[in-house]
């Protein structure tokens, strides 16, 4: 299992992939490479906060914020949903120490 | 058995006309190599029935209003056509996720810069081996090999995804571990391992072509293998033989369901083997919009859906999974594009097709490299 991820850490989607959405079907879609993924509602709106600027921290404030929901569940559920993301190459995770390595 | 087979064509009203994922926009079929089974047609178009920009932006915009999210800009080689950067900004402009199939042979690291910064979001490469004598063989072309390899190396430091397309077939079959270290090497995300499919170019040269059972099993092993142990570093995609197969491949997943391929001149197909088919009546953008095209082009309508299938197909539990195979291929070994696919052990043709494949994996022949005729 990987490990949950560092609540300063930024996530931001990978070159090659592309959240937008599809008029023609009325649903949002994820591209990549001979891919096209249809998230869920709550996916959809975790994705349209993966901005590369965004913490995780941030994310998860304004995902508890806008459902008024326990925001431990939803620190799990964002993490879950980014690892899985993750795992496929669809979403890299920079880290504020990884910043640091490349001056 | 039970009375919905006996009960003729299904009463049920007609299904909503599908939308199409993707277009494969096969630019041109020049090409500076000549693979024995390249999908283009064995009567390549030449440069002067090609279709000029403003035509080709004008089907990238209708596919996008069709509903098409993404766009696979093919060939031949595609880097041939001058106007590819101007043509890979207008499909980012309206939307259209851009793939480039390249086979990375005579592309400078300038012209690579000018695609990547026209927004291409992805590109596949092609290797014909995983060694440069291989390669450089199946290709017929001296030193492709090693100007792939550094076309692949440039794709990365632009920071693009990077697939790595292998066709294997008896010559190099056996170098799937290879291609899987060689597309790690280069920083890839993703390999696509594609056993040789047998039609036009690959059909001709099935003698030269065609694996023994035993290397496919292997090959299938090997795969599963690879692919467990990659999780998460590299994507494995396999396009399947089906000539030692029990089951049809769900060819494009259902024909005229999910995908669309403008030929260089304009030609809309369901597949780009679609024109061995004879009697296939295919429109033209020159001729109809795209949209226009994908529901009323009577090529799409042939074979759409379930109501074309022969009983054995309609009755079958599979027909929504398999959508009756490949019609190419039923064309090919049967001679009947609405027979059932002879890859089903279900067709009366699948022990013919075994065969075929059993002895053309004992011929020995040279290959009829792909060329202008």
């Amino acid at each position: 299992m990987s490990a949950p991820l560092p609540a300063d850490c930024v996530p931001k989607l990978a070159r090659g992939v592309r959240l937008r959405r599809d008029e023609a079907r009325e649903q949002w879609v994820l591209l990549a490479p001979e891919r096209v993924l249809q998230p869920d509602p709550v996916g959809v709106e975790i994705l349209r906060k993966v901005d590369g600027v965004r913490t995780f921290t941030v994310i998860v404030d304004e995902l508890a914020a806008a459902f008024t929901a326990d925001r431990t569940r939803i620190a799990t559920d964002v993490g879950a949903f980014l690892a899985g993301l993750v795992e496929k190459g669809m979403v890299e995770i920079v880290t504020p120490s990884s910043e640091q390595a490349a001056p | 058995m039970s009375a919905v087979a006996d009960s003729g064509a299904p009463a049920k009203a007609p299904a909503p006309l599908p939308v199409p994922y993707g277009m494969l926009a096969e630019l041109t079929h020049r090409c500076p190599l000549q693979c024995p089974y390249c999908s283009n047609p064995v009567e390549l178009e030449r440069r002067t029935g090609e279709l000029d920009t403003e035509t080709w932006l004008r089907v990238f915009t209708e596919a996008a209003k069709l509903g098409v999210l993404q766009v696979h800009l093919s060939g031949g080689e595609p880097t041939a056509r001058r106007d590819l950067e101007q043509m890979i900004a207008h499909c980012v402009e309206v939307g259209l996720y851009t793939n480039l199939i390249t086979a990375g042979v005579g592309v400078t690291p300038e012209r690579l810069r000018a695609i990547s910064d026209a927004g291409v979001d992805h590109v596949q490469l092609s290797f014909q081996g995983a060694d440069a004598p291989t390669t450089d063989h199946v290709s017929n072309f001296s030193g492709a090999h090693e100007r792939k390899l550094a076309v692949a190396r440039e794709v990365r430091r632009l920071g693009l995804p990077l697939t790595v397309n292998a066709v294997v077939h008896r010559a190099n079959i056996h170098q799937i571990p290879a291609f899987i270290d060689l597309a790690l090497a280069l920083d890839a995300r993703r390999i696509e391992i594609a056993h040789a499919q047998y039609y036009g170019w690959a059909l001709r040269n099935r003698g030269a072509l065609m694996p023994t059972r035993d290397q496919v099993f292997e090959a299938l092993a090997t795969v599963e293998e690879a692919r467990e142990r990659l999780k998460g570093r590299l994507t494995i995609d396999a396009v399947v033989p089906d000539y030692y197969a029990k089951y049809p491949k769900p060819c494009m997943n259902g024909w005229g369901r999910q995908s669309l391929n403008v030929t260089p001149s304009g030609k809309v197909l369901p597949c780009h083997a679609a024109e061995t088919i004879p009697n296939l009546d295919f429109w033209n953008v020159r001729d109809h919009g795209l949209a226009e095209i994908w529901t009323g082009s009577p090529a799409f309508h042939a074979y759409r859906g379930t109501h074309w299938m022969p009983h054995l197909c309609q009755t079958c539990e599979r027909r929504e999974i398999d959508w009756g195979g490949c019609r190419c291929q039923a064309m090919a070994i049967a001679g009947d594009a609405a027979a059932t696919d002879p890859a089903c052990h279900k067709s009366p043709l699948h022990a013919r097709m075994l065969a075929l494949a059993e002895t053309d994996a004992s011929t020995a022949s040279a290959y009829d490299y792909r060329r202008y005729s």
